[in-house]
């Protein structure tokens, strides 16, 4: 850490094979989900990955607010991504900058893929996405909080949504980008998978990859995402335990 | 407009508790809700601090960097803080420009850090008319279930105690140091329900409530800062049993950010 | 099997579209969910609040995912135009039946009936209406046994929306033990601990009486089927059967 206002370009990967964090290429970074941890609102997540800290929650489906907004043969998801003054290096002035709204749409459409929308005609899925502390990769941590934030609140969907980015650094191929690797790298491919179908309903791409390497990277990311899957089931079956209760005192 | 409108029937229920000293999670009129605080957890900030009250949940965030002086005050730093009640810790909150109810909390904190002189704004002065620290206090509400202003004070002093001035990744000096933090103002809200005064209000109660009011207390026995809100009113020997009781929490909590330093 | 509640299929598979407990019923799989709003199903008793007041109907909150009119022909007063706010404000707690759904999802609701009409007195409580069926037990066992120990008369709504009548004593220890169930929610051996506490916090001197309060009798006959124990699959949208 520290090299953060750095001039130079810092080595990513070592003679090893070994990344800046002594992760291996096709590593992630630790990832802890917790389900449920807002009371107020109808789902909610908690996800630390890495030294990404985000909230998610979920409210609906409800009236929509405002009504122009409401369709008549389904539920409008409405996604919010914002980021916290204090989440990054230079604080960010509050408030919906062009970059979240970005990407509140194709975290917004990504959802619409995978929810039956058309179950909740004229209400409203509000998906709410706040960045606490953010070390790159936010993007996909949040969309991680906010799958696992529906699934809380009880909205019917075809699966959860796992994702990661993937990377290019030192013209390698890497799993799930630090800050360092995101800023000094060659290339970013954040995506979205729907274990279920084995489809992307998130991707995109930044930097510089041949094709060879952009069917590694996105091989690696689906891996990445399966591994994720099992992460966000084990939090969700975490909080909805069926454990027999103890038969000691109340 | 807010979604969740209160039954009349539980405010009614929270009043008639009232009259006889109780409420509905079974406190007393001058208990106060648990309090974990829970400093540094925002690594990317200077200082940082998530507070649960109860069910209510604000972090904290200091920020610090180099700026100018305000032309009028050339030997002093610059404070500025800010709320935001982002609709993700509320079903009442809706997304878009700061409501009344966030610029409330933004004031009411701001003013409690200022008048009990929290920080030396002169020490944060690098060259006069020049050059000095720009401090912003960013105060994030993930969780409303009542009493926003108390736990965004909390989180907000809590952070400011455990800040860093980042001196060296500016170039400002060759080292970071911590910020000196010179008084702990501490706010304790109070709600009228019929004849009853009580603290720590929860988002019920706050609907329920007759008049609502705030009192900044320091370490010195100082009252820096007050503040009446919402539909009601107080006596002046309200006011001043209101006074004495915020000192008692207000100790008891400053006690609590001392022993919480990571 | 075929798909039921809480499932779709594609190909040959079927799949839980619901967080919820995997509980099949031949011919169908089905889902059963473990949170999520609540969803009107015609015949249903309901708590709501009113949240708005028009010429010729109440706009009521019943947590569902929309507001349900209540039109003033389906109340138990003789309504005029317009006078609509004599009988029911904002705020007024009522509870109704739900009559009908139609495809853009409005939901019709009445007042007509019997155990139905405007709450008075007493006191509300939320829980998931998916912990309805625990509160209700088996054959209406749970209830029976809060209201036996506490002397509280209650009302279920199947929204989650629970009114508790009686005095403030008892009134705060059904609000501990729907607590309790809400925590706990899917997990077997409730009824007893629920019994536990309610026999180990049984005041000395039991207090009677308290605020008038109207009493709406609570829905006798739970669906069996969701009160079945919990002993079921857990189940995440996915892979229910492959």
């Amino acid at each position: 850490m520290g090299s953060v206002g750095a001039k130079e370009v810092p080595v990513l990967l070592n003679a090893d094979g070994l990344r800046i964090d002594g992760r291996r290429l096709d590593e992630l970074r630790p990832i802890q989900i917790r389900a449920g941890p807002l009371p107020q609102a109808d789902g909610s997540a908690f996800v630390e990955w890495g030294q990404n800290k985000v909230m998610a929650a979920v409210y609906g489906p409800r009236e929509v607010h405002p009504r122009h907004l409401q369709q008549s043969t389904k539920a409008v998801i409405q996604c919010r991504y914002n980021m916290a003054a204090f989440s990054v290096d230079e604080r960010k002035r509050p408030g919906l900058d062009r970059r979240s709204q970005e990407i509140s749409k194709v975290i917004a459409e990504a959802f619409e893929s995978v929810v039956f929308a058309e179950e909740f005609p004229r209400t409203s899925i509000d998906v709410y996405i706040e960045v606490l502390q953010a070390n790159a990769g936010t993007r996909c941590a949040g969309l991680v909080a906010a799958s696992v934030a529906l699934a809380d609140a009880g909205i019917p969907m075809v699966d959860l949504l796992p994702a990661v980015a993937v990377g290019k650094i030192d013209n390698a191929i890497a799993l799930d980008l630090k800050k360092e690797e995101d800023n000094f790298g060659q290339a970013d491919l954040p995506m979205a998978l729907v274990p279920q179908s084995g489809r992307l309903v998130l991707l995109q791409m930044e930097g510089h990859m041949t094709e060879p390497e952009l069917a590694q990277a996105l091989e690696l990311g689906v891996g990445g995402c399966r591994v994720i899957h099992e992460k966000m089931k084990a939090a969700l079956r975490e909080r909805y335990s069926t454990a027999p209760l103890a038969a000691g005192a109340a | 407009m807010s979604e969740e409108v209160t039954a009349e029937i539980l405010q009614t229920h929270i009043l008639d508790l009232a009259a006889e000293g109780r409420r509905l999670d079974g406190r007393g009129p001058d208990d106060y809700r648990p309090v974990t605080i829970d400093p540094g957890f925002v690594t990317t900030a200077d200082g940082s601090a998530l507070v649960n009250l109860g069910q209510t949940k604000v972090l904290a965030g200091i920020k610090l960097e180099p700026g100018k002086p305000f032309p009028d005050t050339p030997n002093a730093g610059v404070l500025t803080t800010n709320a935001e009640l982002i609709p993700l810790s509320s079903p009442t909150f809706e997304p878009g420009p700061p409501q009344p109810g966030a610029i409330e909390v933004s004031r009411v904190v701001d003013r409690a850090i200022r008048a009990a002189e929290t920080i030396d704004l002169t020490k944060l002065c690098v060259t006069p008319g020049e050059k000095t620290w720009v401090c912003y206090v960013d105060v994030h509400v993930l969780g409303h279930d009542g009493n926003l202003i108390d736990a965004s004070l909390l989180a907000a002093v809590s952070a400011l105690s455990s800040a860093t001035v980042p001196a060296k990744r500016f170039e400002v000096a060759d080292a970071d140091y911590p910020l000196e933090v010179l008084h702990r103002p501490i706010e304790s809200t109070f709600v009228r329900l019929g004849d009853t005064i009580v603290v720590d209000p929860t988002f019920d109660e706050e609907r329920a409530a007759q008049g609502r009011l705030t009192v900044a207390t320091d370490e010195s026995g100082r009252i820096v800062a007050m503040q009446k809100g919402l539909v009601g009113a107080f006596s002046p020997d309200d006011v001043k049993s209101v006074v004495r009781r915020a000192f008692v929490h207000g100790d008891r909590l400053r006690a609590q950010i001392r022993g919480g330093r990571r | 099997m075929k798909p039921g509640p809480g499932t779709y299929r594609v190909g040959g598979k079927v799949y839980a579209s619901q967080l919820g407990l995997l509980s099949p019923r031949p011919p169908l799989l089905q889902v059963v969910p473990l949170s999520g709003r609540y969803l009107p199903k015609p015949g249903d008793q309901v708590v709501g609040t009113v949240t708005d007041v028009q010429s010729t109907f109440w706009l009521l909150d019943i947590g569902a995912p929309r507001w349900a009119p209540l039109h003033m022909t389906g109340a138990p007063w003789k309504v005029d135009v317009g006078e609509t706010e004599r009988y029911l404000r904002t705020g007024d707690a009522v509870v109704v039946r739900v009559e009908n759904l139609d495809a853009t999802g409005r939901i019709g609701v009445t007042m007509l009936g019997e155990g139905l009409g405007k709450l008075e007195g007493g006191t509300l409580v939320r829980i998931s209406p998916a912990r309805v069926p625990r509160l209700v037990g088996r054959g209406g066992s749970m209830i029976d046994t809060i209201t036996r120990h506490t002397a509280a008369q209650v009302a279920i709504g199947q929204n989650g929306r629970v009114w508790i009548g009686g005095s403030p004593e008892a009134i705060r220890r059904v609000r501990e033990v729907l607590e309790m169930i809400e925590e706990n929610g899917p997990r077997s051996g409730l009824t007893d601990r629920v019994e536990r506490f309610l026999l180990a916090t049984t005041p000395v001197a039991r207090e009677e009486g308290g605020p008038a309060a109207r009493v709406v009798p609570h829905d006798d006959g739970p669906p069996s089927a969701d009160a079945a124990p919990m002993e079921d699959e857990p189940a995440e949208p996915g892979p229910a059967d492959e």
